[in-house]
């Protein structure tokens, strides 16, 4: 590995990135287009509908027969099991859940003091009830599902700039002949593909940082954890992501053959990474599978940080998979890459 | 003395059809080598198979008596036929890029002046002219200072005043004593540039030596050329064997002036007669029955 040969084409590789003009707009127009949709989707308050998760006796029915709070019209009552009350009694205190009722004896009920639809949601409860029901009052802040969501379009958009931005490119070269003449050279795979791969770097930490900081002007949103840390979960994602556009690149001759077989990868990644909802449901094996994608492991350790205030203990592991799996997909890439087309 | 370049039974063979077969040749220092051939011949394959770009079926390459090694790439200078450079960049910084590839180089202006690139250094290198193109290509192939360059077809496609300029790039990289390799189908520029050449034919090599001393060789005639309608009439019956194409009557001969008596006797008109050596074009012609460019 040359460093000097490998600046020399990363230098080249973002001069023309920065002049094409018209991919250079698309690059941060499209994630302003998702700051303007944010904006009028989760700008204003949260929308009034009161969850109630219930911990009722074996076999009885959540009906006003088991309690008259029950009967309560417009609420959303979920039937928890004893196992997870101390994950529930967390949700309350993300405002996830409203209200957190435990039927089993004597009632009692979980209410967070921070959360204005809890204290809605206490005032029926304790209208139903006549006031026989013991208060378990818990703190924090919300955690809306536009905080949830966040990472998880961030992530998004930062797959798509990854994959597309240095696949479709490198087929391009391959296509016109210019990495037939890189091949005349003693440019190995190894340095041009270590070069494509920074300069994309550069170029995604970059509309990534300013979409952040867009976001936090125009949509409040939750970070419990360390930017600095972000950013390097964030920057460990999109070196294994733009390796894996590289290895999807390392051979192909048309842009089209290209173009679908990353769409093929992507849209596995947008499912089941977990950018709209949580896998959390999903059965086990679906699970796993999700755990071979870089986006995932991206994404869990973002929500960790921003969610849960998670320090570099924590999300050191996925930070290991992430560069791990970079060096593997650029390592396949240059064993197997292409300089020409015919 | 050990050759530059050396080929030995050069084959390479594609699916359908053997590009090359059985070529060899070698090329000592300092001399400027020409592949002489139509399109098809297989001048590129050869070409590329000596640049260790595109590998043989069986045959050797010697490059100062050894094969091909990691290194040659850092002392061979190569343009492609066809090649396609980065976007959006200008002719300096594509030469920035490409001379910080090796570890010897020559620097960029003195690139930019070698190929009398002064005029477009600042250019974007898409809005080239096509010799412009063709001389920042070749600017590119000295990028590492080589000692042996290989120019494929360099100007094939370029108007005559570009091709001419072209020419004197290439004698005067010659006059530094560099080895050349070129391809052409031009006979002139083969005629004009090259001290040996070698020309080919369906994949293999059918004439190869200093371009006059192939024809005189082959060759102790003249042509007599007119055009066709100063000739008058059916060729057939002339007493003296010609070459009649559309436009043109070509007449091989020692005897110049029995041929000009023939001519006269049958009326035509001579003003516009030419008497010119035999030329490479000639030689082809008579090695295979077929024009160089047909």
């Amino acid at each position: 590995m040359n460093l000097r040969r490998l600046a020399a084409v990363w230098h080249a590789r973002n001069l023309e990135f920065l002049r094409d003009r018209a991919t250079l707009i698309f690059n941060f127009l499209f994630p302003l287009a998702l700051v303007v949709a944010f904006a009028l989707i989760f700008g204003g308050e949260p929308r009034a509908l009161f969850k109630v998760d219930v911990l009722a006796p074996p076999g009885a029915a959540l009906d006003a027969g088991l309690h008259p709070f029950l009967g309560t019209r417009h609420v959303d009552f979920v039937r928890i099991g004893a196992d997870d009350l101390e994950a529930t009694i967390r949700k309350v205190e993300r405002h996830q859940v409203d209200l957190l009722v435990d039927l089993r004896a004597a009632p009692r009920y979980w209410v967070n003091e921070d959360s204005p639809k809890g204290y809605l949601a206490e005032k029926l409860l304790l209208e139903s009830a006549g006031g026989r029901a013991a208060r378990q009052p818990v703190t924090g802040a919300a955690v809306r599902y536009v905080d949830w969501l966040l990472p998880g379009i961030l992530g998004m958009n930062m797959m798509f700039s990854c994959l597309f931005g240095v696949g479709y490119v490198v087929v391009r070269y391959r296509k016109s002949g210019f990495l037939r003449r890189l091949s005349a050279t003693p440019v190995t795979a190894l340095e041009f593909g270590a070069a494509q791969v920074l300069s994309r770097l550069l170029l995604t930490l970059t509309v990534t940082s300013l979409l952040y900081g867009a976001l936090s002007l125009l949509v409040p949103f939750r970070n419990e954890g360390s930017v600095l840390l972000l950013f390097a979960v964030a920057a460990a994602g999109a070196l294994s992501m733009i390796a894996f556009g590289f290895m999807m690149a390392a051979r192909f001759t048309s842009e089209e053959l290209a173009t679908g077989a990353i769409n093929l990868a992507s849209w596995p990644m947008m499912l089941l990474s977990g950018v709209w909802f949580s896998l959390e449901g999903a059965p086990q094996w679906l699970q796993h599978a999700a755990r071979a994608l870089p986006l995932t492991w991206m994404l869990d350790a973002a929500r960790a940080v921003m969610l849960d205030g998670a320090g570099l203990p924590a999300v050191l592991p996925a930070l290991g998979v992430l560069v791990g799996m970079a060096v593997l997909f650029l390592a396949i890439a240059a064993a197997g890459f292409r300089w020409r087309s015919d | 003395m050990t050759p530059v370049l050396e080929v030995r039974d050069l084959v390479k063979q594609y699916p359908s059809v053997r590009a090359v077969d059985g070529v060899s040749f070698s090329i000592r220092e300092g001399c400027c080598f020409g592949l002489l051939g139509p399109n098809g011949a297989g001048k590129t394959t050869t070409v590329e198979i000596m640049e260790g770009v595109t590998s043989a079926t069986s045959g050797v390459v010697l490059y100062r008596g050894e094969p091909l090694g990691a290194g040659f790439r850092d002392e061979a200078g190569i343009q492609f036929q066809k090649t396609s450079l980065q976007e959006f960049l200008t002719v300096r910084e594509t030469l920035a890029l490409f001379t910080r590839l090796y570890p010897k180089r020559r620097s960029v202006d003195e690139l930019i002046r070698l190929c009398a690139l002064e005029q477009v250094a600042e250019r974007d290198n898409r809005k080239l002219s096509g010799g412009q193109l063709q001389r920042l290509l070749l600017a590119i192939a000295l990028a590492n200072d080589p000692r042996v360059i290989f120019l494929d077809e360099p100007t094939t496609g370029l108007d005559p005043q570009a091709r001419r300029n072209f020419w004197d790039l290439v004698q005067a990289i010659k006059a530094e004593g560099r080895t050349v390799l070129l391809t052409t189908h031009y006979m002139e520029e083969a005629y004009l540039l090259c001290d040996e050449i070698a020309i080919m034919d369906r994949g293999r090599i059918i004439a190869e030596g200093p371009p006059s001393q192939l024809l005189a060789e082959h060759f102790d005639d003249v042509v007599l050329e007119l055009p066709r309608r100063d000739f008058g009439g059916d060729p057939a019956g002339f007493p003296l064997p010609l070459l009649a194409t559309a436009d043109r009557i070509e007449i091989s001969t020692r005897d110049v002036e029995g041929a000009l008596r023939a001519l006269l006797e049958r009326g035509a008109s001579l003003r516009q007669l030419r008497i010119r050596p035999r030329n490479l074009e000639d030689l082809f012609l008579e090695l295979t029955g077929r024009e160089l460019r047909a």
